[in-house]
């Protein structure tokens, strides 16, 4: 098991450096800098430019900078956001527990009904039900997300008036945020109605950065319980006269969940780039759209620190689903 | 480490949010701004909706803009005298003002002196402990604004009075004193946060002695302010302000609507005539103190020759631009600044749109088959909010008189710094929007030989003008100012460097019970003096 | 010599009858699984019609995209209050007919899958078949650099080198190709390498087949069914990721009539012209779904394990 722990580590190594590489690289290339930007039609000397890049370590020779750069990332420093003149690192842990908490409802909402639907759906298998959750399944999955985002705002903040347009509670509230999760922090302050107000805000972006985990859940627990249904054992189960929801329940389900369990991990990912959307319609103050903003705006460090942080989280959660995968099943581990 | 930092920060973040939620049942304002401050130090940045936030409701300066017009009045300083040379400006400061006591500090003595020697020299000396105090300081509005150069100390005379002395004569001195960049800071907290070793808190936990006290920002979502009770003009009709960070224009609409908040910024175009016919909302509007303009490049055959610039100005049809870009918010230019500045020049005639005039002139001029580039900017802004559909309409109008043009564009940054090169090839589109309200920043900004290779995008230096524009810096008298930029004015609309394009015109709306709002031609948001009718 | 000749010939004939049979008969195979999948059919028509459509774009639409009516601003559709015969499913903020924008934007969306597609697809082969049959440091050289692709999540990593190549259409088909082309080359390395050892492949080699010969012509044809279903993914998955950058701003550039661009100039007008949010994103849905529909039914078809439950 270890050998196996640090086989996947050791392939992590690798990676890691190309991927603080790319971020490196990328800031150099892209056109532009943020002086120019910053500047505006005022403009800025020569002098003072070529100052303030000095300030920032651009002066110094390409191999310094990218060492001085890794070198930051063991101590925790990810330079400063050039926007904000506050440390990035600072930056990202004020922002990622709104993205984490919209991807944690997202992938909460996600498994809870995709799972059950996807196992219906292969009980029912060929009926109309099974058809409709997999037609409406593949809706989603087809789904651009950036629009239903856009469209259930009309229906429900313009039409309907159920839900709020925007932001993570309604201002009426305000109180401490010990742990930066909306949810938490409201029942922790004792304001009556904030906890309500945090949920109605997050009902909308839940549902659509969920929709596409949603759909491939649904569809991935519908072909792995189909799967499963014909194997020698559910058979021999069934031939043995178990009533069928115990043959569903405990023999089936039990192996199907196996590659859904892969799914889910991988779904990390998809979250992510989803989230880069859903904060923008929803004005969601999370990492997506501080990267985007920042991207524009061309805050180097922000951009380099930020691609390294959110590239380390897909890594870490898939090298935790890849250790899950080969814990539940031996096999894997010597592939 | 740092995690431990930022936790550490959001809960003292929190206890001051304690306090600040005890005072119940008052009366909140509630602006949706567009955008979140980059910071609360004010100097360290140049963006409007930083200021926004910051310098306004937080901090004074030694003298203010009367508010609704480019006019200064006295501030923090009661009075001053400019010396006969015009190289001494002595400030008598105001007695008795407060500054700010909050949970994270409470001052022990009255604004003085030493405030403002502190807030200005951290920006000019490089050898102030405060001038690196946070990476990246770089004091950017006051370097832009040419500071460094002009000053050449600053010094605390007594308690209650400050004398800068500068390099040479500067008119527009005073008005530059009322910019956002020249907040006053209280030394005594700065020295409190030196002795802690959190020097960076001031960027983030301001103390001023402005109508508002700073409570509290959560990242990108709300910013809260409680009315200052001990302001030294009197306690604010409010009792809470909260800034609603809303990006999109579309839903800060929505919420102005629903009643979430009481005063929005920048609606978009197309929903200004809806907000006109909503009982419930009032807009408000006013010309922007910009000018957008496309520039020729004076020192580039055949645009070095004023008649073919004259004429291809004759070829632009305004009308167009103002309907298929401005869509009704904007208004035509005919001078290089806008008519809200003193010294516009209404005398000027526009160069009429006229194609077959335009035609003649050019071969008159002996030019024919004339292809050009116009460079349209990739960005929106105040005035411009759509450069490419406007370089569209424009190689339609030239088209027509036989000019062939081919639109370029490069990246915001790259776009800025390639239009200053002296060979650049093309007319630019760009403008400019004013910063203290003197005309000296628009004239001699960007058209002043000096701007040659750098702002001055048509590379123009004419003598007549420059001579104008050089002695209007050095008079002090305000109507003898006048006359010289209006001549300046005649010279540049004889010569052409530019055509210029338009003024927008900047809407605001709000809920009909607020009150006492007045709108700021150099384009910021005030809230003092606002208040909501029951 | 010239006495053999007739027999090789008539043997030459005979054999390419057989493959020529061999090769209907799987086709007739195929097209008998793909059918039985009835979305699948839907999905097709629905994808011909949108091809069609695309192709025919200047005779079926009935205004020139890009014209501006100046007196028809934000008309809604024909069956609303204050809709125009002329203009069917209404004009957005400029006056533009939107159905004459939304097909032309088939022309861009089509050409966006069918580009990124081919470069993801060719790249990605050629990386995955030198990776699965040359192995060593060639391998993990390729398959690391995959896995740092792998690593960012595909929309940002597109984001970025779209503000590297600079915005527009071209530039964003690059960067989503690039960010797809790993699954290919795992694809293709993964059956290069269950192929490899199979008996047929090292008959050829002992018969003395090149290793190009032996990586595009033996092995290659054998991959094929695994590829085919990935590429309409990644083709429906180009539309949007397309869409999504359009969308950001980072795709293609107004005024062209690219679905994605289309939706982001519209939405300011969200809360009072709805028609404008509205059909651009349908159109995306219905011709993401298509492929989609389509990428099922080839699945159920070309899949052997699939076709056998």
């Amino acid at each position: 098991m270890f050998r196996f722990l640090f086989g996947r580590l050791g392939l992590l190594i690798p990676t890691f450096f190309g991927v603080t590489l790319v971020a490196f690289s990328f800031i150099r290339l892209l056109p532009g800098d943020p002086l120019d930007l910053l500047a505006g039609e005022r403009g800025i000397s020569p002098e003072r430019k070529a100052q303030l890049l000095a300030q920032m370590g651009f002066d110094k020779p390409l191999w310094r900078q990218y060492i001085d750069y890794v070198a930051g990332i063991f101590q925790g420093d990810l330079g400063t956001s050039f926007a904000s003149k506050k440390p990035v690192l600072d930056e990202f842990m004020t922002l990622f527990p709104a993205t984490a908490e919209l991807a944690l409802c997202a992938i909460i909402l996600a498994v809870c009904l995709g799972i059950p639907a996807g196992i219906f759906a292969a009980v029912k298998r060929g009926s109309i039900a099974d058809q409709a959750v997999m037609g409406t399944a593949l809706i989603g999955y087809s789904m651009p997300i950036f629009w239903w985002g856009l469209l259930l705002i009309i229906l429900f903040s313009g039409i309907l008036q159920w839900t709020p347009v925007s932001g993570r509670i309604s201002l009426l509230y305000f109180f401490p945020q010990p742990t930066g999760f909306m949810l938490i922090d409201s029942l922790l302050s004792g304001e009556k109605g904030a906890f309500l107000s945090a949920v109605r805000h997050l009902i909308l972006p839940s549902i659509v950065l969920a929709t596409i985990p949603l759909a491939v859940i649904a569809r991935q627990t519908r072909s792995a319980m189909l799967e499963v249904l014909g194997e020698d054992y559910v058979r021999t189960a069934r031939a043995k006269g178990l009533p069928p929801s115990s043959v569903i329940g405990l023999h089936a389900l039990r192996n199907a969940l196996i590659p859904v369990v892969t799914t889910i991990g991988l779904q990390v990912g998809v979250l992510l780039a989803g989230a880069i959307l859903t904060e923008t319609i929803f004005s969601w103050p999370g990492i997506g759209k501080w990267l985007v903003d920042s991207i524009s705006r061309r805050d180097y460090f922000v951009v380099q620190g930020g691609l390294l942080l959110i590239a380390g989280i897909i890594m870490l959660v898939n090298l935790i689903v890849d250790v899950l995968y080969g814990l539940i099943n031996p096999r894997i581990r010597y592939n | 480490m740092n995690f431990q930092k930022s936790l550490k920060a959001t809960l003292l973040g929190a206890s001051l949010a304690v306090i600040a939620a005890t005072g119940a049942s008052a009366k909140t304002l509630v602006y949706c701004s567009e955008g979140s401050p980059e910071g609360f130090d004010t100097a360290l940045y140049t963006a409007g909706t930083t200021f926004d936030a910051s310098s306004k409701p937080v901090y004074n300066r030694l003298v203010e803009f009367k508010r609704g017009t480019t006019e200064v009045l006295p501030g923090l300083a009661e009075s001053w005298e400019v010396s006969e040379d015009g190289l001494e400006y002595t400030f008598n400061l105001r007695k008795g003002v407060k500054f700010h006591t909050t949970s994270f500090f409470t001052p022990t003595r009255d604004f003085n002196a030493e405030d403002v020697v502190f807030s200005f020299e951290r920006q000019l000396k490089k050898d102030n402990p405060w001038h690196e105090y946070t990476p990246g300081a770089a004091w950017e509005y006051f370097n832009g604004m040419s500071m460094p150069d002009l000053i050449k100390e600053i010094v605390k005379v007594d308690d209650y009075t400050v004398k800068f002395v500068l390099n040479r004569p500067e008119a527009p001195m005073v008005a530059n004193l009322a910019m956002d960049f020249a907040s006053i800071l209280s030394a005594e907290y700065a020295d409190k946060l030196a002795a802690a070793g959190t020097k960076e808190q001031l960027n983030q936990e301001p103390v001023g002695t402005g109508p508002f006290t700073f409570v509290g920002y959560q990242k990108d979502a709300v910013i809260r302010y409680k009315a200052f009770a001990d302001y030294w003009n009197g306690k604010q009709p409010v009792d809470d302000l909260v800034f609603a960070i809303t990006p999109d224009a579309a839903v800060r609409l929505q919420k102005l609507k629903a009643g979430e908040c009481h005063v929005m910024p920048y609606p978009a175009p197309a929903d200004v005539a809806d907000i006109r016919d909503d009982s419930d909302l009032t807009m408000m509007e006013q010309q922007g103190l910009n000018v957008g303009y496309l520039a020729y490049n004076t020192k580039v055959a055949p645009f070095d020759k004023a008649e073919v610039r004259k004429a291809l100005n004759h070829a632009i049809n305004k009308q167009a631009i103002l309907d298929a870009v401005f869509q009704g918010s904007g208004q035509a230019a005919k001078n290089p600044i806008p008519p809200t500045m003193w010294s516009y020049n209404d005398a000027v005639e526009d160069d009429d749109y006229n194609p077959d005039l335009a035609k003649e002139m050019l071969e008159a001029a002996g030019v024919s088959d004339l292809s050009m580039k116009i460079w349209a900017m990739p960005v929106q802004r105040p005035y411009n909010p759509n450069a490419r559909r406007m370089a569209e309409v424009i190689q339609a109008d030239f088209a027509k008189i036989g000019v062939n043009v081919e639109i370029v564009s490069y990246e915001w940054g790259e776009y800025l710094s390639r239009s200053k090169e002296v060979d650049r090839d093309g007319a630019v589109l760009l403008g400019w929007t004013g910063d203290n309200g003197d005309p000296d920043n628009f004239l001699a900004v960007l058209l002043g030989c000096d701007g040659v290779g750098g702002s001055n995008r048509a590379q123009w230096c004419d003598e007549n003008f420059e001579a104008l524009i050089q002695k209007a810096k050095t008079v002090t008298d305000k109507a003898e100012r006048t006359k010289l930029y209006e001549e300046a004015q005649v010279v540049f609309k004889e010569q052409a460097p530019w055509a210029t394009i338009a003024h927008s015109v900047v809407f605001m709306p709000m809920s009909s019970k607020v009150t006492g709002y007045i709108m700021d031609p150099l384009g910021g948001h005030w809230f003092d003096g606002v208040d909501i009718a029951e | 010599m010239t006495n053999t000749s007739p027999v090789t010939k008539a043997d030459k004939a005979r054999l390419e009858a057989e493959s020529r049979n061999a090769t209907k008969a799987q086709l007739y195979e195929f097209w008998y699984y793909f059918s039985q999948n009835k979305g699948a059919v839907v999905g097709l028509i629905v994808f011909s019609l949108l091809v069609l459509m695309a192709v025919f774009a200047p005779l079926v639409a009935p205004h020139n995209p890009d014209i501006q009516y100046r007196d028809s601003f934000l008309v809604p559709p024909v069956w609303e209050e204050g809709g125009k015969a002329a203009f069917l499913l209404g004009t957005d903020a400029v006056g533009r007919d939107m159905l004459s924008r939304l097909i032309f934007g088939a022309r861009f969306s089509l050409f966006i899958g069918v580009v990124v597609v081919s470069i993801a697809l060719v790249g990605g082969v050629v990386l995955g078949l030198i990776a699965g049959y040359v192995r060593g440091t060639v391998d993990t050289f390729i398959m690391r650099i995959m896995d740092i692709i792998l690593a960012f999540p595909s929309l940002l990593l597109a984001l970025v080198l779209v503000a590297i190549l600079g915005p527009g259409l071209i530039n964003a088909m690059i960067a989503i190709a690039l960010v797809l082309q790993p699954h290919f080359v795992r694809l293709t390395r993964a059956a290069v390498m269950s192929e490899r050892s199979r008996d047929y492949v090292i008959a050829a080699k002992v018969a003395g087949a090149g290793h190009f010969r032996l990586m595009f012509k033996t092995i290659l044809p054998n991959c094929v069914a695994p590829l085919i279903v990935q590429a309409t993914l990644s083709f429906s998955n180009a539309i949007l990721d397309a869409a999504a950058l359009g969308f950001l701003g980072m795709g293609a550039q107004p005024p062209t009539p690219e679905w994605g661009t289309m939706l982001a100039e519209a939405r300011e007008f969200i809360l009072r012209a709805w028609w404008v949010v509205t059909f651009p994103g349908l159109a995306i849905l219905i011709t993401v779904l298509a492929i989609n529909l389509v990428g099922d039914g080839l699945r159920d078809a070309l899949d052997p394990k699939l076709k056998r439950s």
